[in-house]
């Protein structure tokens, strides 16, 4: 077996808060390069513009790249070799997240009282388990612009897909110019309720321009994307030839009687990373 | 490739009347600063027959920043979505509010407001907050401190990049 002391973990999560507020994730980055460069619409193009320059500027003097700077959404995929040791996995990076954001911006607060927690606590935290003596790291700082225009939906068998797909595309039109387009969109597609904004959530973090390893769903996310870019909304809504930069679908079997259907709607600051915490490496070989 | 119009707030209804929806434009001067704490506060204060402070001629900037680094005025100060103030603002634009900045899309009642004020609405860039953060020379917190990040806050600024989203017509670029 191999321990792993949650403050470790903590430890690189703060680390790689520091890192992803300041920049935006290198695909996405490039993508809105290449929009920039196509973009023909004046308007747009100076609205991209300033975004690209905005996120030079963030990365060349290490600046928060928007004022928004979410709430910390982490995944973990534990090794089931992995003994967890110290605090517990939420205290330890709720600890982290306090200290990443002294220099950021402050917005959590409680849902009833709307008081401030002041230290961006708690941390939305999602864990699984895997083969092996390894942790697998997904970390995100979501903004609210954008996860205010998600949408979940339960549909019943006789509508299917096409009304999935139907919605899928309402959701980004309906958003419009809120979320910061051009939008990355997560669908989470089957499961239960629950399942399906879960999914939803970690298809954001694939690579603008990856491809989905299983081919329907491949095919379908190119379809949505490119009827989601005709929809004409722009850069920051104001027109033009780029909405979104990817549509990422993740799928997992449902119930006979629904078609869950969660779309999670991502700005264009993709602020997100992933890392591998590797047990022999990094923990301490134990015997149980 | 058309030109970025240089303005100075406050402006004058003149001012306004000359900017058409799309317009591409830096601003320079003073903007209040508050967002949906600010408003729902300051609202419920008027209701209450105790108005918690002036904002007639003012311009209001829908954002709350970043905490400021070293070397700066202010942290990253990019725009929220303005629908979420959309509740107040036709009263406050029947109220000499002279401008409002933000980013997305308003409803009807906004836009009708707007141009019965021959008011207009700038779209700042969403998301550009270590640009805005650059722009801005002056902060100072005006009221409701304990708000944190939604405080009301003054700033000065200079070349702030926006665009006309609402012009006195009452045209949209949404």
């Amino acid at each position: 077996m191999i321990k792993i002391d949650t403050a470790y973990i903590a430890k690189r999560i703060k680390l790689a808060i520091d890192k992803i507020s300041c920049e935006v994730e290198p695909a996405c980055r490039q993508a809105l390069r290449d929009a920039c460069e196509r973009e023909e619409n004046p308007t747009a193009k100076f609205a991209l513009g300033v975004m690209n320059d905005n996120i030079d500027l963030a990365i060349a003097e290490h600046r928060p790249v928007c004022q928004d700077t979410g709430m910390t959404v982490v995944f973990l995929e534990i090794g089931k070799e992995v003994i967890l040791v110290g605090k517990l996995l939420q205290d330890a990076i709720d600890e982290a997240i306090e200290e990443a954001y002294v220099t950021l911006r402050k917005s959590v607060l409680d849902p009833v009282t709307r008081i401030n927690t002041k230290t961006n606590t708690p941390a939305v935290v999602h864990t699984s388990y895997a083969e092996g003596e390894n942790i697998k790291v997904e970390i995100m700082l979501k903004g609210f612009g954008s996860e205010n225009m998600s949408k979940v939906y339960l549909l019943n068998p006789a509508q299917g897909l096409e009304e999935a797909k139907r919605l899928i595309v309402e959701t980004a039109a309906v958003a419009g110019s809120n979320p910061c387009p051009p939008v990355i969109l997560g669908v989470g597609l089957g499961g239960t309720l629950e399942k399906a904004a879960l999914m939803s959530k970690h298809a954001l973090f694939r690579k603008v321009g990856s491809s989905n390893p299983d081919m329907q769903l491949d095919m379908l996310e190119k379809q949505l994307l490119s009827e989601i870019n005709a929809l004409g909304i722009g850069a920051q809504g104001f027109g033009g030839k780029t909405s979104a930069l990817g549509v990422f679908i993740e799928k997992y079997p449902t119930h006979i009687s629904s078609l869950p259907v969660a779309v999670n709607v991502l700005c264009h600051c993709a602020r997100s990373d992933e890392f591998i915490i590797e047990g022999r490496k990094e923990g301490e070989i134990c015997k149980l | 490739m058309q030109a970025v119009k240089r303005l100075t707030l406050p402006l004058t209804k003149e001012a306004m009347r000359d900017l058409s929806v799309g317009d591409m434009v830096r601003l320079d001067g003073d903007m209040l600063v508050f967002r949906d704490a600010g408003h729902k506060r300051l609202y419920q204060s008027i209701l209450d027959g105790k108005q918690a402070f002036e904002y007639k001629g003012e311009t209001i900037y829908f954002m709350g920043p970043c905490p400021a680094r070293e070397g700066e005025v202010l942290g990253s100060a990019g725009p929220t979505t303005s629908c979420r103030m959309d509740k107040y603002t036709p009263f406050m634009l029947d109220n000499g509010l002279s401008a409002q900045i933000g980013k997305g899309k308003r409803d009807g009642a906004c836009i009708e407001a707007f141009k019965r004020n021959g008011c207009v609405y700038f779209a700042a860039i969403g998301g550009a907050g270590a640009i805005y953060s650059k722009c801005i020379q002056k902060a100072e917190v005006l009221y409701f401190e304990d708000l944190g990040t939604e405080a009301v806050r003054r700033i000065t600024v200079k070349d702030f990049p926006a665009v006309v989203a609402v012009d006195s017509k009452g045209n949209s670029i949404y």
